[in-house]
């Protein structure tokens, strides 16, 4: 299915989810990077050694979820844009998801945007809460988006 | 004529390091790049990079190239020329160079290639109306020089630059219906793939374009599904509104000098055609000709990167400079390079350079 449509199988986005107890216990970073490629930046990022070490660069990012606080600076190192934040403590109904953006325009704070599943097909409306840049001179801003919570680990992109 | 002791062709990713490795030995280098400015492929590289940190991962491949131009432009030891062609490989040893529209020759003691790769091209019915564009052009247009290339935007190939350059499309603001793939699978990495993928554009594996369409430039492609023996599956015909179709179907080393200067050439499909034999120092059958980066096999600017340093190491030590540290230097990025090589993705570069190697070695 990934090799083929760029969209990952439904078993593999569940293999590397972490467990619905740590998703209660609050923001947590969500790697989807399912082929092994010479690449660690993930790693290096982290100041919390929430990735475990690469014994090789070809490696697949393997995180500690309880490590990881979600601080989300991962996500602008992350040349694959593969890595997510999703908290779902954040309210009954609702979750908030950090996503990578590199488009224009960079929705404002506030306002309402499609949310975007990996198929990029529109699913819910959702709000831009936050938005910051990855950094300087890096120019991914990450977007932080409350999200209808059953749809936290499919909204993968938005259209502004 | 103009003496150098080593001549640098080519100032992309391996040009650059090359020079900058051999000129930190002591060695006096002459680079010379065709382009008005340094940098060849990286230049187009708004996209951050894979790798470690030692070959500038998670940065934009335009500013690895403004970094290194920095670096080699503020060497003493470096001589730059850009407008500067390489034109031709004399039996005495001479090269031949176009610089800015005026002809120069220079012998080098020796010469490291790193020219690089040019695309490859895609034959169907009106493939020459105006609006087909290579990936390189694409890239060019939008990248250095600020211009979409239309409204709608078909691509055919889904290997990195098919998929990357589609990115950079919808970066750009255009649409892109489809990428289109002959393979039954993406080349590209997968995580370059979700990325466009989720923004909505769908990728047609098994798919081929049959045919484009226009009065005076592009208006319409027919893309078709194809078969285990990429034959047309009748019925699968759909039509598409484009007005430009991008080519991203592979590339192919530019080895025409090394033709030239006699070394020993074999066709290496993995590789992307023609290639030369080599030392594991990257030494050519030609006794100080050197190949590094793409010239030698089609891979990454990160390995080409790692091979520039090799071959400038060895052509500095070939001259004396720098023989305390060479062996250790050598046995670093030996060891950078296989490990960028051993994943599974390098396993097309791996199986290519051990056919390379059936054909025997290189010694110097
Ligand atoms: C869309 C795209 C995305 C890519 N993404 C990545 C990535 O994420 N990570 C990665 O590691 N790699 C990536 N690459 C690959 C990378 O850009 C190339 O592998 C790398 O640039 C090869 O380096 P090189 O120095 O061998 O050749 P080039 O960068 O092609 O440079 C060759 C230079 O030689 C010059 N030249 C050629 N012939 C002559 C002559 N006769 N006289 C004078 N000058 C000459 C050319 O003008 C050019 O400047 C990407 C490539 C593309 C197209
Ligand atoms: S979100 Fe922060 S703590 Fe968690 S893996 Fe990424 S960088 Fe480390
Ligand atoms: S940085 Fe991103 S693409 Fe690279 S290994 Fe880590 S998760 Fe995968």
């Amino acid at each position: 299915m990934l090799e083929k449509t760029g969209v990952p199988a439904r078993e593999q986005v569940e293999a590397v989810k972490p467990t619905q107890e740590r998703l209660a216990k609050g923001p947590v970073a969500i790697v989807e990077c399912f082929q092994e490629i010479p690449c660690d930046p993930c790693y290096t990022a982290c100041k919390r050694e929430a990735f475990l070490p690469f014994e090789d660069i070809n490696d697949l990012p393997q995180t500690d979820f309880e490590k990881c606080n979600g601080c989300g600076i991962c996500i602008g190192a992350c040349p694959g844009l593969a890595i997510f934040i999703v908290d779902e403590s954040y309210a009954d109904h609702e979750a908030l998801i950090m996503i990578p953006w590199e488009f224009l325009p960079v929705p404002a704070e506030g306002s309402i945007v499609q949310g975007l599943n990996r198929e990029g097909e529109a699913v819910a409306e959702v709000k831009v809460k936050d938005v910051r840049s990855a950094g300087k001179n890096k120019k991914t801003s990450i977007i932080t988006l409350i999200v209808p919570k059953e749809f936290a680990h499919d909204i993968r992109s938005i259209k502004v | 004529m103009d003496k150098a002791e080593i001549l640098v062709i080519g100032s992309g990713p391996a040009g650059l390091k090359a020079a900058l490795s051999a000129a930190e030995q002591g060695a006096e280098v002459t680079l010379v790049e065709r382009d008005p400015f340094l940098g060849g492929q990286l230049v187009k590289q708004t996209h951050m990079f894979f790798g470690s940190k030692e070959q500038y991962a998670a940065e934009r491949g335009f500013k690895i190239a403004e970094k290194l131009s920095r670096e080699v432009e503020a060497h003493p030891g470096i001589r730059v020329l850009c407008d500067t062609t390489a034109l031709g490989y004399y039996d005495d040893g001479v090269v031949s160079l176009e610089v800015k529209g005026r002809f120069a020759t220079v012998k080098p003691q020796s010469l490291i290639m790193a020219t690089g790769a040019q695309e490859n091209t895609l034959m169907f019915p009106n493939c020459d109306l105006p609006g087909v564009y290579g990936a390189g052009a694409v890239q060019t247009l939008m990248n250095v020089h600020g211009i979409i290339p239309g409204k709608r935007v078909a691509m055919v190939g889904a290997g990195n630059i098919g998929v990357i350059v589609s990115y950079q499309l919808l970066q750009a603001g255009v649409e892109v219906p489809a990428i289109v793939e002959a393979l039954p699978h993406i080349g590209a990495y997968h995580v370059h793939a979700s990325k466009v993928r989720r923004m909505g554009v769908p990728i047609y594996t098994s798919h081929t374009v049959l045919s484009a369409h226009g009065k005076d430039s592009l208006e319409k492609i027919t893309m078709v599904a194809i078969d285990q023996d990429r034959q047309p599956v009748a019925g699968t015909e759909q039509e598409l509104d484009v007005d430009v179709l991008c080519i991203a179907v592979g590339l192919t080393p530019l080895t025409e000098i090394l033709f030239q200067a006699g070394c020993k050439m074999v066709y290496i499909p993995e590789l992307g055609g023609h290639v030369a034999m080599r030392s594991d120092t990257l030494e050519t059958s030609v006794p100080n000709i050197f190949v590094c980066g793409d010239v030698g096999g089609i891979e990454e600017a990160s390995a080409a990167m790692v091979e520039g340093s090799i071959a400038g190491l060895t052509a500095a030590r070939n001259f004396g400079y720098g023989k305390d540290s060479y062996e250790d230097q050598l046995a670093a990025a030996r060891r950078e390079l296989d490990s960028l090589r051993s994943g599974p993705v390098g396993e097309k570069i791996r199986s290519g350079l051990k056919r390379l190697s059936s054909f025997g070695e290189v010694t110097q």
